[in-house]
């Protein structure tokens, strides 16, 4: 069990991926403690949650694959589950956030809402869940 | 394993801690609990990865349990607090 087995050129290949997801998680690092206000400091975690994952699983991939001597795909589970929970713990963090930004307005931290009829005193006819 | 892909994890990890340090510094900085939750959770990604890195580096299947069950752990832990403040409890 050493990692002998593993060429260079994929030895190579993975540090590059790795290298690559280290700056990707730096700057949304940087990003999340730089930018300004909680709306725009949703955005760089995807960075990190998306992009760097991405590169960390198919550099696994690939090195696991050439140390076993036979495919070995189960980090794909990795990028199946990153890619259904982070829209979600997005959509309601984002969600917690308007709703309590809302509550408490405090000058220009609140985003102009999408639909500028529908408001949260007289939620239109497409809203469902006013009845 | 070659020099270049010793010195590729160790840059790495040490990367990841920095990032981890600099969401540290939001997490007890944040102005609002939102912020706190959202540097919270991209710690947990980060942890994530460093047990996948980790795991290339011993060249051991073990570490990618661990790394499934923090990304399913930090998933519902971010979205318990989500709702929390989003409702004022987690389950109705």
């Amino acid at each position: 069990m050493t990692a002998a087995a593993v060429p260079l050129w994929a030895q190579i290949l993975v540090g590059c991926l790795l290298l690559l997801s280290a700056v990707l998680t730096l700057a949304a690092a940087w990003g999340v403690l730089r930018l300004r206000d909680f709306f725009e400091r949703l955005h760089p975690p995807a960075l990190a949650l998306v992009g760097s994952a991405w590169c960390v699983t198919l550099a696994s991939m690939l090195f696991f694959s050439l140390h076993d001597g036979e495919l070995q795909l189960r980090a794909w589970l990795i990028i199946i589950t990153l890619s259904i929970t982070v829209p979600i713990t997005t959509v309601m963090l984002s969600r917690a956030a308007l709703f309590r930004a809302r509550r408490k307005p405090c000058g220009d931290l609140l985003p102009p809402p999408l639909h500028p009829e529908h408001t949260i005193e007289s939620a239109g006819p497409g809203d469902t869940r006013a009845g | 394993m070659s020099a270049f892909l010793a010195a590729a994890i160790a840059v790495t990890l040490g990367a990841y801690g920095l990032a981890s340090l600099l969401l540290l510094v939001r997490v007890l900085r944040g102005p609002t609990a939102q912020d706190r939750v959202l540097a919270l959770d991209l710690i947990y990604g980060i942890g994530m990865l460093t047990a996948l890195v980790i795991g290339i580096r011993y060249a051991s299947h073990v570490y990618f349990e661990a790394a499934l069950l923090i990304a399913l752990l930090g998933f519902v832990s971010s979205c318990a607090m989500a709702k929390f403040l989003l409702r004022g409890e987690v389950i109705e």
